[in-house]
């Protein structure tokens, strides 16, 4: 199957390097502290934050960091064929983890001590890329409840199909079978945290399609920012300052 | 002046969390302090000294394809984190660590195709071979996922199916030969994916090869790379944890196709002395087995075996020392380039059968519980 055509169009009508279209809206959830919608293109993702609050459960309390729980779910209705299990299946299990590991890194937690982070994720709809929408849905949602971060994360998936790196790949181009890349990314300390690659390919191949996810990560960043200062802008005039 | 944790599991075994080990914050200094001046407490770029088992069961049936694959065998990956490991382990449903340990060797495995599934189809649509993986953790000594990696691909090699004919009426039914009477096959596999674990450290640049237990409690973040002797990455899996730079990153990844190499070779070593071995102890072996039928009517897959195997293979299970269907591959892991020890076999003295005949009940029984219709070869085992 033909993913990029010869004009060099793929099967949305995008470039190779060019990502859909970002829609971020913060405080979906008026009851959480902080919460923040994300779509990518169709992918549709709502994030919520409680906390930081006491801990639940007194046998998991650290006495000098916060604890953060995480925990991401699909809803049934956002694939195409109606989903069973919402989560507690494997690859949920996985992908919360993977989300709690990679936001753990970025707050800062030693602020916190003896208290717990919640982060509710949950897939409204799911084109290819939910990972990466599900952490910056996160990412908004701990700026929105204000919690104190090293920076923000951004994360951007890639893949290579017809010899060609392609950034943000839908939900047909992931299923093609081709590598999936998908990076999470603090764009002002110019880390990877987050770095996940399947299928075959060859060391060099992998640098450049990394690479590229960095940059859809940074322009994702961008974005975030804007977001992040019209919301404050909104803030400020509603208080009459 | 920060607190002193107290690791002593003993005192909190009644709540179930605190038996996560956490290291003292003492301890927690000196290996930091220790690797920000090149030091560790075992040798870098060396498998750690602990003697770390992993158990490789085997079970494999006949069933449907998935229906968007009608062609491919499926291969199903189970893990086992008993206590006995490690005490933070629980009994019951798989946790975390579990689920990520089985989902990274899936992807190593799967994603890269390093085993064949078309060969595995019997009847395209209707009847493929399943394999079902069940990794057994006996012993936590740090980086799981790189011995589990070995131990699953040392089993994938020396795994043996029967070999299956179509037959009967209409073409339809398939006639699965037990051992005795037709050899049954390896499992082609196209490249060996090998699992390189990174650990990294909250100061600075500091990044360990293949970290112990301890060193996997103060690490602030971890990287493994699944890569292939040609250096193909076939998988990569950082989940979160302190950030590294992206040139870190990619030396990383060359480092991983380095050692690649040389754990693809004492694999193929071990498993060729391993497969040594029992083509010598085939001449031995004595045999009586039915050959079960399988048909498939309208989609329905009905098993239809001799009369008297059914009872034998209830009086039978705890005697078998060996079931068909269960291959127990023992590998110590120790990577000095020279010596590599043969994996412990499996009829060697009878001491050890008997421990071996209790450890494949176990998940035997496991089996049998989970699955609907087996097809069995039986093998009785000549006493040595």
């Amino acid at each position: 199957m033909e993913f990029v055509n010869p004009e060099g169009l793929r099967l949305d009508g995008r470039r190779p390097m060019e990502m859909r279209q970002l829609r971020a809206e913060i405080g979906a959830v008026a009851r959480a502290d902080g919460s923040a919608v994300f779509e990518m293109g169709n992918t549709k993702v709502i994030a919520a934050v409680y906390g930081p609050r006491e801990v639940q459960n007194k046998s998991q309390q650290s006495n000098d960091q916060a604890l953060v729980r995480c925990e991401y779910t699909m809803a049934n209705f956002s694939t195409g064929d109606r989903k069973r299990k919402p989560k507690g299946d494997r690859r949920s299990t996985e992908i919360s983890l993977v989300i709690r590991q990679t936001m753990e890194a970025c707050i800062l937690t030693h602020l916190m001590p003896r208290s717990q982070i919640d982060i509710y994720v949950q897939v409204l709809q799911a084109d290819g890329g939910t990972r990466s929408a599900c952490i910056n849905a996160a990412t908004l949602a701990l700026a929105d409840a204000g919690i104190p971060m090293r920076d923000l994360v951004t994360s951007c998936s890639s893949g290579y199909l017809n010899s060609t790196p392609l950034l943000d790949l839908n939900y047909l181009e992931d299923s093609a079978g081709g590598p999936d890349v998908t990076v999470g990314f603090l764009p002002k300390l110019d880390r990877v945290t987050l770095l996940q690659m399947d299928a075959k390919l060859p060391v060099d191949i992998v640098e450049n399609v990394m690479q590229l996810a960095i940059e859809g990560c940074k322009a994702i960043a961008t974005y975030i920012r804007e977001v992040l200062l019209e919301n404050t802008k909104q803030l400020e005039y509603r208080r009459g300052l | 002046p920060s607190i002193t944790l107290i690791s002593a599991p003993e005192a909190s075994m009644d709540s179930r969390l605190a038996n996560t080990w956490r290291p003292t914050v003492n301890e927690k200094k000196f290996i930091e302090t220790a690797l920000a001046s090149n030091l560790r407490i075992d040798d870098y770029n060396r498998k750690p000294i602990e003697y770390r088992q992993l158990t490789i069961n085997f079970g494999r049936q006949l069933v449907q394809p998935y229906r968007e694959r009608p062609n491919e065998g499926t291969m199903s990956i189970f893990t086992e984190f008993s206590p006995m490991a490690d005490p933070s382990f629980e009994l019951g449903s798989p946790g975390e660590a579990a689920i990520e340990l089985g989902r990274m060797i899936d992807r190593g495995l799967r994603g890269s195709r390093a085993v064949d599934m078309e060969s595995l189809c019997v009847l395209a649509g209707k009847l493929v071979w399943a394999i079902r993986i069940d990794l057994h953790i006996l012993d936590n000594g740090g980086n799981l996922i790189d011995a589990a990696n070995v131990a699953a691909l040392a089993a994938l090699l020396t795994f043996r199916r029967p070999e299956c004919s179509l037959g009967g009426e209409n073409g339809q039914e398939v006639v699965v030969h037990p051992p005795e009477v037709k050899d049954p096959l390896p499992l082609i596999v196209h490249h060996l994916p090998i699992a390189v674990t990174f650990g990294f450290f909250s100061t600075e640049n500091t990044m360990v090869l293949d970290p112990t237990h301890s060193e996997e409690a103060v690490m602030a973040g971890r990287m493994t790379v699944t890569v292939n002797a040609s250096g193909g990455i076939c998988a990569i899996q950082k989940a979160g944890g302190v950030g590294v730079p992206q040139r870190e990153i990619m030396r990383c990844l060359r480092l991983a196709s380095q050692r690649a190499g040389l754990i693809t070779k004492t694999i193929k070593d071990a498993v060729e002395v391993f497969n040594k071995e029992r083509a010598s102890r085939k001449i031995k072996r004595h045999s009586t087995s039915v050959a079960a039928t399988v048909s498939v009517e309208d989609g329905i897959t009905s098993l239809r075996e001799g009369p008297h195997r059914q009872e034998k293979s209830n009086s039978n299970a705890e005697q078998t020392s060996e079931d068909s269907d269960s291959d127990v591959v023992t590998m110590q892991e120790k990577l000095s380039s020279e010596d590599v020890k043969p994996p412990t076999l499996l009829t060697d003295l009878a001491e050890p059968e008997e421990q071996q005949t209790s450890r494949v009940k176990k998940t035997t029984k496991d089996a049998v519980k989970s699955k609907k219709a087996r097809t069995r070869g039986e093998r009785r085992r000549a006493p040595t």
